[in-house]
């Protein structure tokens, strides 16, 4: 991957908002080679999407996070992967990983409702063949996320004027 | 009663940086943005924090030897040779200050007799010349040109030697200017202070941030060494400004009696900033990295949009500021910059703080996010071109 579009990619993880021709100027580069080399990126999925952190908390919307480990039986032909694609397919799915350790898939689930997690996990979830155990746990707080924090301490300390 | 007071401290000025911070302050505006910082937006990387943090809980509480720990100077030793190619015995030719700006003064006490001269390039910060004053020593300025990016010119610094010249000030990467100086630049200067066995004072607290080209110290050149105090310090590198830690290293005979005042008047260097410094030597080089990326493309965008107002601005590869020059305006700078404020709620500072030579010009800072950088100079260019066309009617 060429140094631009390692440079393009480390700021637009942080500033996704950040437009092109900014983009250009900051990188000291020419708008249409940005242009071409993110258009590049989200052609061959290097850049899968574009989001938003949202502290929910500060909404009137209710969620639950739920983060759930589940151990499984992986199958001869097509090991992991397939299991995670029928997983990763609901959409209440938020992320799916395979892990080292003392279990295999860790999800993160979002729901509306404690019932609606719970049906997921029992109703979705446990009865998959391959899966022999689950463990749900509930998110409390978040107090990061993406390298953000979600409760910030933005208190300006500087004086206005120093040499 | 008396006059209580010393003529030499009343004489001097107080900075121009203070009278404009006293108008600013006065409007106590929230909606007032500022450029005017001369300071890192960055936190101090937590791992440092933490640090500082963990030498306190472990009950470091106490001095430490007048010339600091020996862990740090040893570190500071290892950081100069990896960044510089320079070394220094952290026996006897490091001393641990309380920010650069101890250094600056203790250099200059151990050096000067009354009546020597000392070579201020300017524009530059604002405690040479004082401190200098406050060493019975006499400041003789070069200003410095904005043809020549600032950089400092072996025949401007010819034409300012006398035989009373004791030192010249070696202020780069510079504040204000954000001007550099290479190797190529500095190769001549050293040849002046060799054949006119003159001592350097290299302020180098923002040599860790320069854009496209390394920070070259004038001590590594052939013949200097022996000839220069190298001063550092962590405030702007690790963005470590409150901590108020830096540092002086030069041959062990200047050393001493830097250290002497050094032991007198402050005795040794905060303890607990000490240790939060010896794991941002030993640990911080990304950090150092990841700010420096951060503050180049700030700068590019600085650049890029004083240029597009129609200013000009040449570009500064170092520390943290752009200096662009607003000669087209019509405005002196402290118009410029009191105009900009009162219209705009923008706070510059104007060149002049840092010199009679920095009249036409401005000193603009980036430790501000990209964010706050866009709002600024939306109305500053608004503030532009408003007075651009008041001045075609």
């Amino acid at each position: 991957m060429s140094e631009m579009k390692e440079k393009i990619l480390s700021v637009i993880e942080k500033n996704s908002k950040i437009s092109i021709r900014d983009l250009a100027i900051v990188l000291g580069e020419k708008e249409e080679d940005v242009a071409k080399a993110i258009a590049e990126m989200e052609a061959d999925d290097t850049i899968c999407g574009y989001h938003t952190i949202i502290n929910w908390e500060k909404t009137n919307r209710e969620r639950i996070v739920a983060l759930i480990e589940v151990k499984v039986t992986p199958q001869r032909i097509s090991g992991f992967d397939h299991l995670a694609e029928r997983i990763y397919k609901f959409p209440e799915v938020d992320s799916v990983y395979l892990m080292s350790g003392a279990f295999d898939f860790c999800i993160m689930l979002e729901g509306k409702t404690l019932r609606e997690v719970s049906r997921f996990v029992s109703e979705k979830l446990s009865t998959l063949e391959s899966v022999t155990s689950t463990s749900t746990h509930f998110v409390l707080k978040k107090y990061k996320e993406h390298g953000t924090e979600m409760i910030p301490d933005k208190k300006a300390e500087r004086q206005l004027i120093t040499p | 009663m008396r006059n209580p007071l010393g003529k030499k401290i009343v004489d001097i000025k107080p900075s121009g940086i203070r009278k404009f911070f006293d108008i600013v302050v006065e409007m106590n505006d929230p909606e007032v943005i500022s450029l005017g910082v001369g300071e890192p937006d960055f936190d101090t990387p937590w791992h440092v924090r933490e640090e500082g943090i963990y030498s306190l809980e472990k009950g470091r509480t106490f001095y430490t030897s007048n010339a600091g720990l020996m862990e740090l100077k040893v570190e500071i030793d290892r950081y100069l040779k990896r960044k510089c190619g320079v070394s220094y015995d952290p026996a006897n030719e490091i001393l641990v200050t309380v920010g650069g700006s101890e250094a600056i003064d203790l250099a200059m006490r151990a050096m000067l007799d009354p009546g020597d001269e000392v070579i201020l390039p300017e524009p530059c910060y604002v405690s040479y010349k004082p401190c200098v004053i406050l060493a019975d020593g006499v400041p003789v300025t070069i200003p410095l040109q904005e043809k020549n990016e600032f950089k400092l010119t072996a025949e401007e610094l010819e034409a300012a030697i006398t035989d009373k010249t004791k030192i010249l000030v070696l202020p780069f990467p510079n504040n204000p200017t954000g001007s550099v100086m290479t190797r190529e630049d500095l190769e001549p200067i050293a040849k002046l202070c060799i054949e006119h066995d003159i001592f350097v004072v290299s302020d180098e607290i923002y040599g860790a941030l320069t854009y496209g080209t390394d920070h070259v110290t004038i001590a590594s050149l052939p013949g200097m060494w022996e000839r220069t105090v190298l001063i550092n310090g962590f405030s702007k590198a690790y963005a470590m400004t409150g901590w108020r830690l830096g540092y002086a290293c030069a041959p062990a005979e200047i050393l001493a009696q830097m250290l002497k005042i050094h032991q007198f008047a402050i005795m040794c260097a905060p303890t607990t900033s000490q240790y939060a410094a010896v794991e941002a030597m030993r640990n911080g080089d990304d950090d150092v990295e990841m700010m420096r990326e951060a503050y180049n493309q700030r700068r590019r965008f600085l650049v890029h949009t004083f240029r597009e107002m129609g200013l000009d601005c040449f570009e500064p590869f170092g520390a943290f500021y752009i200096f662009p020059s607003i000669k087209s305006t019509g405005m002196t700078s402290d118009e410029f910059a009191e105009k900009l404020l009162k219209e705009e709620k923008v706070a510059v500072v104007p060149g002049t703080a840092f010199g009679d030579s920095g009249e036409g010009f401005l000193r603009i800072s980036y430790a501000y996010s990209l964010e706050e950088l866009k709002t600024a100079t939306e109305r500053i260019a608004r503030f532009v071109a408003n007075h651009r066309a008041f001045r075609e009617q």
